[in-house]
């Protein structure tokens, strides 16, 4: 495997090379990295700075530590796997692709997310997450697991504000906090706990090699928008 | 074009600090490397630090750091001072030459205490005193600009990238047991250099980055207290209610966090009943220094240092710990280059603050 | 014959009769066989007809016919002078000061939005907090014993969006337009004003939302009624007519009017100019708290002034009354009836007034001790913004919740025929405002503002009210000169 040394090598290495299987060494901040990418994987060790992964649109970017903000920015497909926890920002407007963290998730995580003909974003969040979590989701799916908090609230304030579309699954009883009366919160049941959770979450248990029992235990809650209540009632047309 | 003071400017930045709670002090060389790592955060028109714990020898004074136009501006602000105060020691900062670094204006530095009968006369304490005489240098001297008057502290700034100005400054000869550094990216300024960051009045200075958008209305409501708002900064803005806040209404750290970051009624509604009534009462009574838009501040105190986001976190902040050394910085890496391996790395939550205090100091405690 | 106006029907009329039965002005009669008498020269164009037509039939249009050409003497003026000539009367007229003859500042004033350096916010999915306290700030913080912070606010308004609405009296409105007002207020989380006629006793379970005015006539006021209220409201002036007294004729004050006013049945019902109890700032002084002393200090007291020439030391020397709040009514404040020639000249707008009234109080260092609320013109969501940017904590509307309830700015209140049935006490004509109805349009009207607002404030970056009270940048102006920006405090567009 070849080893790219981002105090030495920088990003044009990265390009260069794109499409191998890559280790990227002596991370401090730099940005963009994996930004674009089509295809290979990259292996981060350090810690890479903000728009990792940004436009991703196929590869695949593990990541050692902890990332910062705005990683997996608009990305189109592909897997970000970041064993640590995310900044703020994380795979805001994400079209397709997986983004898993092992960790906690910042502030505004999988805002505007989307799905889009076959393409489907997943968001997996293995600890907690600040406030505005999938805040206007549009698609896809976000699952957040608590692992270690089961008995705190393992969202912030305002999750899902303004969301339209998608689901946001979350592994705890517990309603998220001021929780808008534009949404709706359920339980999972057992069949769309098997059907829906079931193979992203042992996609993601493997990514980490965990049990993916432990990460399925326990019940789920749903958040989704309420249909019955559109923003279009706001207007009235002069 | 329009100086920074004649026109408002709004800038994004970086921002780094360090404090040594068991009262250590390091040089100035780790926060220097900090703020570098984040140098496509600036733009090169403006860097500074602040650094606690500096002035050892001289820690009973107050500390002038003055920047100066022309030698006349320096004669007029010396005069003027002398008729205030005991000037103990004056000389030039030191400085290093650089060609990342020009333009430099004259940088003074002066340890002083009231003339006694002056401050007696003025039936101010010295504070209050000191405050004012240099609220009136930089309001009536033109081309004089004291960027900070606290005691055993002091703030280096000037107008290039962060890293060039603590060299210019040979900011590794200093050792103090906090230190905050800004790099500032500002968007149509011609650069000033009182106009970069820290902001400082007294013992506390303010590094700041983002853009509040309550700015005027905190302005306005500030100056009905006795303060000039000169630069038109928002750091100037933040700096002045933290001032009024903790020395002249008596608020803890904690407590003004709670005033200029106040959380929202819904989160209000959702406490217990002492802790509700205790919030709506600050939100009430303050509401004029109600802080929004993006913000992330690092407050430099004497003994102490507080981080703090706006209340929907729209800056980035992140915090470390390592034994008694915690650090704070726009961006994790720019803690990991000064200490790799800490115990703790968390983001604080939008609104809630972290002060930190020199060991065998309540935290929280108003300084 | 007055040519006013010209009533004209077309094809489409299918002699119904129903105009005939909506005009309160005597302007259309139903004649025999179905046919139409009309009358021009009562017609007011209140637009009653027009609206309940079923076929869209009838319209009302200015009368072609004029006068001479004069670049100095204009047909009204002419038209006026002939009335006078005629009846040796005072000019009376009612609504606010018509006419852009002077500025209306609102629309010379530009409102700002974030781009790049600091974000906007989306207000229908983030917080945007729009809710209000009114009244009083002590200087400092107190602590007790263990070092705890106490409560040392005197009582205070809270509004969940900064929109009340005006005093406007029982008497020059009716009952039915109380409800609604009260109703609405209550739903909404504001509050309504009783103005100076008393509250009739079916609104007493609103007193949480009420605001009880005292005026020199002191009509209907007793320690009940100052007690049935959350805040109480002393009146100096109005916007339409500043340091003039008011006139309801004893045709009027009949049945529950004349209960609720405690004036005997026919007997008129006078405002003296001042209060005869105040003839200077320290007399208010003791009339504030006399009324906290009746309410033991547990309400907000209001006190309400024209904006007049000296407005900004008149309202420092209120902010040291003891009163808790300042209501400050412009030049384009509405009435029941003033003289016209008072309405139209005296006075300032409220633009320059509340900027005037908001820098003054800062010099003094006392702009936070107080609340600051705006009235007289305000017509939209972004008239609301833009006087709360000048330095307004909260703004009155009372014309444009009366037209929400109907009414179309005929400017006939006076004479007690209105065809809406808002300003007037002809039962015949009140019962066409339902109440319930009303409300529900009111509340309407002040829901849709609160999200105009909130869309403003979230443009700018700002997510709650306080942040915008006062923030001036948040304004430029357009075809304004320098004096007029520099009492603004605001920067010219481009600037």
């Amino acid at each position: 495997m070849r080893t790219v040394d981002m105090r030495k090598d920088g990003l044009d290495a990265l390009k260069a090379h794109e499409g191998e299987e890559m280790e990227v060494t002596g991370c401090l901040g730099e940005r963009y990295i994996g930004c674009g990418m089509k295809s290979g994987i990259l292996h981060v060790e350090g810690t890479p700075g903000n728009a990792l992964g940004s436009y991703l649109d196929g590869g695949t970017i593990y990541v050692d530590g902890n990332a910062q903000d705005a990683t997996a920015d608009t990305m189109n497909s592909g897997l970000v796997a970041i064993r640590g926890s995310a900044g703020d920002a994380l795979a805001y407007g994400m079209r397709g692709g997986r983004v898993y963290v092992l960790g906690d998730a910042g502030y505004r995580a999988g805002v505007h997310m989307k799905a889009y003909e076959d393409r489907k974003s997943t968001l997996v969040i293995g600890g907690r997450t600040g406030s505005f979590l999938g805040e206007y989701l549009a698609g896809g799916i976000i699952i957040v697991l608590g692992l270690g908090d089961e008995q705190r609230d393992i969202t912030g304030y305002f999750c899902g504000n303004g969301m339209y579309a998608g689901t946001i699954y979350l592994r705890t009883e517990r309603t998220p906090l001021n929780l808008s009366d534009k949404l709706v919160r359920r339980n999972v049941d057992e069949e769309e706990k098997e059907r829906i959770l079931k193979p992203i979450i042992e996609d993601f248990a493997s990514v980490f090699s965990l049990s993916a029992d432990r990460c399925m235990s326990g019940s789920f809650i749903a958040i989704e928008a309420d249909e019955s209540k559109s923003y279009s009632q706001l207007y009235a047309a002069v | 074009m329009k100086r920074e003071g004649e026109v408002r400017i709004s800038s994004g930045c970086a921002i780094s600090g360090i404090f040594c709670r068991d009262g250590r002090r390091i040089d100035g060389e780790a926060i220097r490397r900090s703020i570098a790592v984040m140098h496509n955060r600036s733009n090169g028109l403006g860097g500074g630090f602040a650094g606690y714990g500096i002035y050892p020898q001289y820690k009973d004074f107050y500390a002038l750091h003055v920047l100066y136009d022309s030698q006349s501006a320096r004669e007029e602000a010396e005069r003027f001072l002398d008729r205030r105060f005991d000037i103990i020691n004056l000389s030039k900062i030191p400085v290093r030459q650089t060609p990342k670094i020009s333009d430099a204006p004259l940088i003074w530095r002066y340890f002083v205490t009231p003339l006694p009968h002056m401050l007696q006369d003025s039936q101010l304490d010295e504070d209050e005193y000191t405050s004012r005489t240099t609220i009136a240098i930089n309001d009536t001297i033109p081309g004089a600009y004291v960027v900070s008057c606290g005691k055993d502290m002091g703030v280096f700034k000037a107008v290039g990238y962060p890293e060039d100005v603590a060299d210019f400054y040979r900011l590794e000869e200093y050792e103090g047991y906090a230190w905050t550094a800004h790099g500032r990216y500002p968007t149509n300024t011609p650069g000033w250099w009182a106009g970069s960051h820290p902001f400082s009045l007294l013992d506390l200075s303010v590094v700041h980055n983002g853009e509040i958008s309550s700015y005027d209305a905190n302005r306005r409501s500030v100056e009905m207290h006795g303060y000039s708002c000169n630069l038109l900064t928002d750091t100037e803005v933040i700096a002045y209610i933290l001032d009024y806040l903790t020395r002249k209404q008596g608020l803890t750290m904690k407590e003004s966090s709670e005033v200029i970051a106040a959380p929202f009624w819904t989160t209000i509604a959702s406490k217990d009943e002492e802790e509700r009534k205790r919030l709506s009462y600050l939100r009430k009574m303050f509401s004029s220094f109600l802080i929004t838009g993006p913000f992330s501040i690092l407050v430099g105190f004497s003994g102490g240092m507080m981080a703090l986001n706006d209340r929907l976190k729209l800056r980035s902040l992140v915090a470390a710990e390592k034994g008694r050394t915690v650090y704070f910085s726009s961006e994790e890496a720019a803690i990991r280059c000064i200490e790799p391996e800490p115990d703790r790395i968390w983001a604080p939550r939008g609104g809630e603050a972290v002060i930190v205090t020199l060991d065998g100091r309540k935290d929280g405690q108003t300084i | 014959m007055d040519r006013r106006y010209r009533i004209r029907k077309d094809d489409g009329c299918i002699s119904c009769m129903r105009c005939a039965r909506e005009c309160s002005f005597g302007a259309i009669e139903a004649g025999e066989d179905r046919t139409l008498i009309l009358h021009h020269d009562k017609c007011v164009d209140c637009q009653r007809c027009v609206s309940f037509c079923p076929t869209g039939a009838i319209f009302i249009t200015e009368d072609g016919n004029r006068f001479r050409g004069n670049g100095v003497f204009g047909e009204s003026d002419m038209k006026e002078i002939f009335l006078q000539a005629r009846t040796g009367g005072v000019l009376l007229s009612s609504m606010g000061a018509p006419g852009r003859n002077v500025p209306i500042y609102f629309d010379r004033m530009l409102l700002n939005a974030s781009q790049v350096t600091n974000p906007s916010i989306d207000p229908l999915r983030e917080p945007m907090e729009t809710a209000v306290f009114l009244g009083q700030r002590p200087e400092r913080i107190e602590r007790d014993g263990s070092g705890r912070l106490v409560d040392n606010l005197p009582p205070h308004l809270e509004l969940r969006t900064p929109i009340m609405f005006s005093a406007m009296s029982y008497g020059a409105i009716s009952l039915n337009v109380h409800k609604a007002l009260a109703a609405a207020a209550e739903k909404l989380g504001t509050y309504w004003n009783t103005g100076e006629g008393g509250l009739h006793e079916s609104l007493y379970p609103y007193k949480r939302s009420t605001i009880v005015q005292v005026a020199s006539g002191r009509f209907g006021v007793h320690a009940t009624y100052l007690n049935t209220a959350a805040a109480i409201e002393i009146k100096i002036g109005q916007g339409a007519k500043p340091g003039i007294g008011g006139h309801l004729t004893g045709k009027k004050i009949i049945g529950d009017v004349s209960r609720t006013r405690m004036v005997p049945e026919g007997l008129d019902a006078i405002s003296p100019a001042p209060h005869h109890d105040i003839y200077s700032i320290e007399d208010l002084a003791q009339l504030v708290m006399s009324i906290k002393e009746t309410t033991d200090g547990r309400k907000p007291v209001i006190v309400k002034v024209a904006a007049v020439h000296n407005i900004a030391p008149i309202a420092s020397g209120i902010a040291r009354s003891g009163a808790d709040i300042i209501s400050i009514d412009g030049f384009r404040g509405g009435t029941g009836a003033a003289p016209k020639r008072i309405r139209d000249n005296v006075g300032i707008p409220i633009e320059l007034a509340i900027a005037a009234v908001d820098q003054r109080l800062r010099e003094e260092r006392i702009r936070d001790r107080v609340s600051v609320i705006a009235s007289g013109g305000i017509r939209n969501s972004s008239d609301v913004v833009k006087a709360i940017a000048l330095g307004a904590d909260a703004v009155s509307i009372g014309t444009a919740a009366l037209c929400a309830l109907g009414c179309h700015i005929c400017a006939s209140c006076h004479t007690g025929r209105c065809a809406w049935g808002l300003a007037t006490q002809d039962p015949e004509l009140t019962k066409r405002l339902d109440p319930e109805e009303g409300a529900a349009r009111l509340g309407n009207l002040v829901k849709a503002w609160t999200s105009e607002i909130k869309e403003i404030m979230g443009g700018m970056g700002i997510n709650s009210i306080e942040a915008l009270r006062g923030n001036r940048r948040a304004l430029k102006g357009v075809d304004l000169n320098a004096k007029e920006l520099e009492i603004l405090g605001i920067g010219y567009a481009g600037e």
